[in-house]
């Protein structure tokens, strides 16, 4: 069967959030802004003053680092577009929900389903995985033109807040619901019915490593 | 005598390829793959991917927004000569990795690890590495850059002789186990295998068998090309496919690079290159003739060499 694909706007209302299933394919239209552990501190840590005006301009936050350059005439190169592995990011996201009213967060790799249940579904928000990872070059399609970038001064290219306005930016992939279900974990479920049978035969190391765990069906990332 | 503003240039072009144009050894792969694949969330995305490399190479556009941390490995023969000398090819080197990043554009990835410190060209402290290897003959230099992802997918693990092939196939399922999760390899990718040396060259040889060896090339010990092909079997063989969700595709080939290791242990590292298996190679003579490619042909039988003299072991193989 093939999953479903629907637009969505970056500043989505309730209803259409509810929608959303897991798996689904969806494509997104408006202005998205990118934000990771630099502008998370620097706005939170820091307490600086957000340079934009939060929900309203936009209500998803894209854990992305551009390949990107400023011209000397002050425009802006962007080529390729890819998320970074959003769980190094759970220990900010809370506030800066609440803050600035995120309703869609992208990335790599989810959160966990616990994650989830505690702040995403009490904020209405759903996060969506890119693809791949790595469609770089489809989600570069899918930028009408680059807004603004904010903070690169202080935080670099890399790490700096970058505005983006999207046309049918995508595909990206619904990998929260309403309920805080999460798609990996589901998926993970599924694989682990099969892992014993293909450890058979193996053995664990003569020598032990300290403060980890041999339950291949632990997420390694809460 | 090889003009350096010859290699600069060229370094330009193979850093904009390496991050434009999948090399056409994994694409073969992936399609392959794509045609078993039977996981819907899976074979989606390998489509995706497939979709993605065309746009990438129709835009000149770079195929991953994370164009990795760009290296270089360089070959010479016994008789290069380089105008201005190595510390002329190590400044041409950091000219183009500075010069592409602003002008691809890549993204400025290379930061100081304490503070953080960008200095927006992939420039740095350590950055980009360059490592080199040698060849018997030959005036020719080879410049081959790789741009790896940086995070996810390695690990490495002291072993013992006692651990054997048992233990060597469990380390290898539990890397692709941690790192397959929720896809953070962005696999199916290329699985480079190290074995023995220390612990420090065994994670050289692990990468280096992940990033400059092509897809469909065994190890030239038949026992150990048939290792190759049991822990691609056995990695495919765990259900997980592309972002880890239910599939049939996470390794499109497994390699393995040995080195003469501690006689009682056997050191191993796992190395994962992704989805965007980011390589070029350019061969520059010193009449100016440049010739493109993107099988690295890095372990040659001189780099796999275990005899104290190699005109002794050119000898005994005639």
């Amino acid at each position: 069967m093939k999953p479903r694909q629907l637009s969505l706007s970056t500043t989505p209302s309730a209803e259409d959030l509810e929608e959303l299933r897991l798996g689904d394919i969806v494509y997104l239209d408006g202005l998205l802004y990118t934000a990771r552990e630099g502008v998370y501190m620097r706005a939170l840590q820091d307490k600086a003053n957000i340079p934009l005006e939060l929900p309203s301009k936009s209500a998803t936050n894209f854990h992305c680092s551009p390949a990107a350059r400023i011209n000397p005439d002050g425009t802006f190169e962007m080529g390729a577009v890819t998320a970074t592995a959003s769980f190094r990011f759970a220990k900010w996201l809370p506030e800066w929900m609440a803050k600035t009213g995120a309703k869609l967060i992208i990335g790599k790799g989810g959160m966990t389903s616990k994650d989830y249940k505690e702040y995403f579904v009490p904020n209405g928000a759903i996060y969506l995985s890119t693809v791949g990872y790595g469609t770089g070059a489809l989600l570069g399609r899918g930028i009408k033109n680059v807004e603004a970038v904010h903070w690169h001064e202080e935080l670099g290219l890399a790490q700096a807040m970058w505005v983006i306005n999207c046309n049918k930016m995508g595909p990206f992939i619904v990998a929260s619901d309403k309920h805080g279900d999460c798609l990996f974990e589901r998926e993970n479920a599924k694989i682990a019915e099969n892992i014993d049978s293909v450890y058979e035969g193996t053995k664990p190391a003569v020598l032990k490593r300290y403060g980890e765990t041999d339950d291949r069906s632990d997420e390694l990332i809460g | 005598m090889i003009p350096i503003d010859l290699i600069q240039k060229t370094a330009e072009t193979l850093m904009d390829k390496a991050a434009i144009e999948i090399p056409q050894d994994y694409l073969d792969g992936l399609k392959a793959a794509a045609e078993t694949e039977d996981g819907d969330l899976s074979a989606f995305v390998l489509q995706a991917m497939l979709e993605n490399y065309e746009a990438a190479k129709q835009d000149r556009r770079a195929m991953c927004g994370d164009t990795g941390v760009p290296r270089w490995y360089v070959k010479l023969g016994n008789e290069t000569q380089i105008e201005g000398g190595p510390i002329a090819l190590e400044a041409a080197l950091r000219r183009a990795t500075a010069n592409a990043t602003n002008g691809v554009p890549l993204r400025p990835n290379r930061v100081h690890p304490l503070w953080r410190t960008d200095n927006d060209n992939n420039v740095g402290i350590g950055a980009p590495e360059i490592e080199y290897g040698y060849e018997p003959g030959g005036e020719w230099i080879d410049l081959i850059t790789v741009h790896k992802g940086g995070l996810f997918g390695t690990d490495y693990r002291m072993l013992f002789p006692s651990d054997g092939i048992e233990g060597i196939k469990r380390f290898y399922l539990d890397s692709l186990m941690a790192f397959g999760k929720r896809g953070l390899a962005c696999q199916p990718a290329i699985i480079g295998i190290g074995l023995g040396g220390s612990k420090d060259t065994c994670m050289v040889l692990g990468k280096r068998a992940s990033v400059l060896r092509v897809v469909g090339s065994r190890n030239s010990d038949p026992k150990i090309a048939e290792l190759e092909d049991e822990l691609k079997e056995l990695g495919n063989s765990i259900g997980m496919g592309a972002m880890g969700f239910v599939g049939k595709n996470m390794v499109i080939d497994c390699n393995i690079e040995v080195g003469y290791c501690h006689t009682g242990g056997m050191q191993m590292s796992v190395h994962a290159f992704c989805l965007s298996s980011r390589r070029a190679v350019a061969r520059i003579y010193p009449d100016g003739r440049v010739e493109h490619r993107t099988d690295p042909d890095w372990f040659t039988d001189y780099q796999r060499r275990d005899t104290v003299e190699w005109d002794a072991a050119m000898e005994a193989a005639q």
